[in-house]
């Protein structure tokens, strides 16, 4: 089953009729019992791809092509309501700010027990008692009590608990967590990483884990996408993707990290910064900065091939004639 | 003679509304640091939100007043000082933080804004040029405005501001978590390279093992307020001694996916600054603590280069 994201576009209007595409024909797939993490840098469109895939675009965001197949149908282009009730009983969400992402004058376990309530159908009670189970299994200490405490009684850490408590309540089929664990310690971050992958283990959850943090996707992804200027650059099994990275701007990423290249000598670095996505070079976007960039990358927007979106890495397509300018 | 030295600095803070004859709770977010800084060298403090990492990089630079404590650089006393020795002294250390956009005042040139701490010292203003192009910003970006410029390029305009007054140490409280990983890279690059070219010595606070690990000569491991162990870098990233330091190192994600973490971390949640735990801070998360550990706080002893703080690593640590 899981969840297929094809070529996936979104657009967001701007005032004077001008509209700029964060994402930019994005294609993957998260499968059951799986992770996939989503990994770039701020502005790549990694978030919004997630928004779009869970049915949260802000107002002025929206679609504009591709499709999201879930359970055989198109999330993207089925009628609204049908697509969001899907996705309320299937596809949770878990973001960076777990406290700000719960309500404040609601108890942790009634908040629990409104989402098994709303996915399972279930009555009152039995939603109550599922909820003080939940919680226990994300590792609160003491759950019956703690089930009637407030979000301000609790700890950053505890709150993402009770998020995370509250995201698969009802047995979510796809589970997408957006830096899900950014602002937490390492030591709770672990704690966190762990839960997650044990429930996805035990509850069988496709896992989109969106993150910036290269050493998280090593620690617990089953498989890599990394985005770039609104595309994909590269996507792969996360063994293949730290051992041997294929695309310029992989490579770039890897040997920038504290680590990759001994102590106390320079760190390798990509020359330039992100392109502003109202200001995207033609061809290629990561052409400008990269050292391989032919006249051809800054020509022609390579797309995915086995994996890999360079004109470097498998031999140059036969140049068309472009239908956009 | 070491260059900066502190000695059983602390600094407590209020918690709670205080009521009318009550007696308001207090607590330490530093409670008796003692260390040194090298000159030349970089000193890595390490630690986790509200070990009082951040209380400590603001204590060594007198922004805010120590409760106990003594301060010195070079042998000269800097808490509690005249307001012009106190000036004299403040040219030599300056501070770089994390949020470089809310450092910057939004509706000044870059170049006005480097200057500024040279009109504060009556200084000539030249040396915000130099300072610029130390950091890498040349010709007309001085003339912009910090909303014209990434947060890359903002940072590098803080790290100018920090060095114009010719200082001799920088604070680094996380100067680079807020950046990506390519440009973390080049502003890394960039401080190692001032390092060189300008002998500063540096306390880089940080919750990042692997820019710490890069970076520093030296790394102090804070918990609750108190240095837990403190040793040169490779020493203590090869052979951490003190439990906490394990979790921690083993807690930071490493990017190798070949080197995932076998054991589970059940080490429970960070305690409340506002109500530690007795004994040693970090019994309740200890998997080691015995009861020795729950009623009497380790003293931090020095062994060769390093120092620790527990019970439970014997001399000559075994």
């Amino acid at each position: 089953m899981g969840l297929t994201v094809n070529n996936l576009e979104v657009t967001i209007e701007r005032r004077r009729g001008t509209a700029v595409r964060p994402v930019r024909g994005v294609s993957l797939r998260v499968e059951p019992g799986r992770t996939l993490a989503l990994v770039g840098e701020s502005g790549c469109g990694k978030s919004m791809s997630c928004l779009a895939i869970a049915g949260l675009l802000p107002r002025r965001a929206r679609i504009s092509a591709g499709s999201i197949e879930f359970e055989g149908a198109d999330l993207a282009t089925m009628p609204e309501a049908q697509a969001q009730k899907l996705r309320r009983r299937h596809v949770a969400s878990v973001f960076q700010d777990a406290t700000g992402g719960l309500n404040p004058v609601r108890s942790i376990g009634w908040q629990v027990a409104e989402a098994v309530r709303l996915r399972e159908g279930a009555t009152r009670a039995e939603a109550d008692r599922e909820a003080i189970r939940l919680l226990g299994r994300v590792g609160l200490p003491d759950p019956e009590r703690r089930a009637r405490e407030y979000p301000h009684q609790f700890s950053g850490g505890m709150n993402q608990r009770a998020m995370i408590a509250l995201a698969v309540a009802g047995n979510p089929r796809v589970l997408i967590a957006d830096e899900a664990t950014t602002a937490l310690d390492v030591t709770l971050q672990a704690q966190i990483i762990d839960l997650i992958s044990d429930l996805r283990d035990s509850l069988g959850m496709a896992v989109l884990f969106v993150t910036h943090d290269l050493g998280l996707v090593a620690q617990s992804a089953d498989d890599v996408a990394v985005m770039y200027a609104g595309r994909m650059a590269e996507i792969a099994p996360v063994a293949r993707l730290f051992a041997a990275p294929r695309h310029p701007y992989t490579q770039g990423l890897l040997s920038a990290l504290p680590g990759a290249t001994g102590q106390s000598v320079r760190l390798t670095t990509i020359d330039g910064t992100v392109p502003p996505i109202d200001a995207l070079p033609q061809g290629c976007a990561f052409a400008p900065r990269c050292g391989k960039a032919s006249a051809l990358c800054r020509d022609v927007d390579p797309t995915v091939h086995a994996g890999v979106a360079c004109h470097h890495v498998l031999p140059a397509p036969v140049k068309t004639k472009r239908v956009f300018a | 003679m070491s260059y900066l030295e502190a000695t059983d600095l602390a600094r407590s803070y209020q918690v709670g509304r205080a009521g009318f004859l009550r007696k308001p709770r207090s607590f330490f977010a530093v409670d008796g640091v003692t260390l040194t800084l090298n000159k030349g060298e970089t000193l890595g403090i390490v630690g986790e939100s509200g070990c009082g990492k951040s209380t400590l990089a603001r204590l060594l630079l007198g922004l805010i007043p120590a409760d106990r404590g003594v301060l010195t650089l070079q042998g000269q006393q800097t808490l509690g000082v005249s307001e012009t020795e106190w000036r004299a002294l403040r040219r030599r250390m300056q501070l770089v933080y994390q949020d470089a956009a809310g450092a910057l005042d939004p509706r000044m040139s870059v170049r006005t804004q480097v200057e500024e701490p040279l009109h504060i010292h009556g200084l000539p203003l030249d040396g915000a040029e130099r300072a610029l192009q130390a950091v890498g910003l040349f010709g007309a970006m001085a003339d912009r405005y910090p909303h014209e410029l990434s947060g890359g390029q903002l940072q590098r305009v803080v790290i100018a501001r920090a060095l114009a007054l010719e200082p001799e140490i920088l604070v680094l409280d996380e100067p680079v978590s807020a950046l990506d990983v390519s440009i973390q890279a080049q502003i890394v690059n960039l401080l190692m390279d001032l390092q060189r070219d300008f002998g500063l010595s540096y306390v880089f606070v940080s919750h990042d093992l692997s820019v710490v690990r890069h970076i520093s000569n030296r790394v102090a491991v804070m918990y609750l307020g108190r240095i837990v162990e403190d040793a040169p870098r490779d020493q203590l990233f090869a052979d951490p001694k003190h439990p906490y330091t394990r979790v921690l190192i083993d807690a930071a994600p490493k990017p190798d996916p070949s080197t995932r973490r076998a054991i589970r971390l059940e080490v429970g949640d960070p305690p409340n600054p506002a109500d530690p735990p007795a004994g040693c801070g970090f019994h309740p998360r200890c998997p080691l603590a015995v009861d020795h550990c729950r009623k009497e706080a380790p003293e931090l002893r020095r062994v060769a280069e390093r120092r620790v703080a527990c019970h439970l690593v014997s001399e000559p640590f075994g």
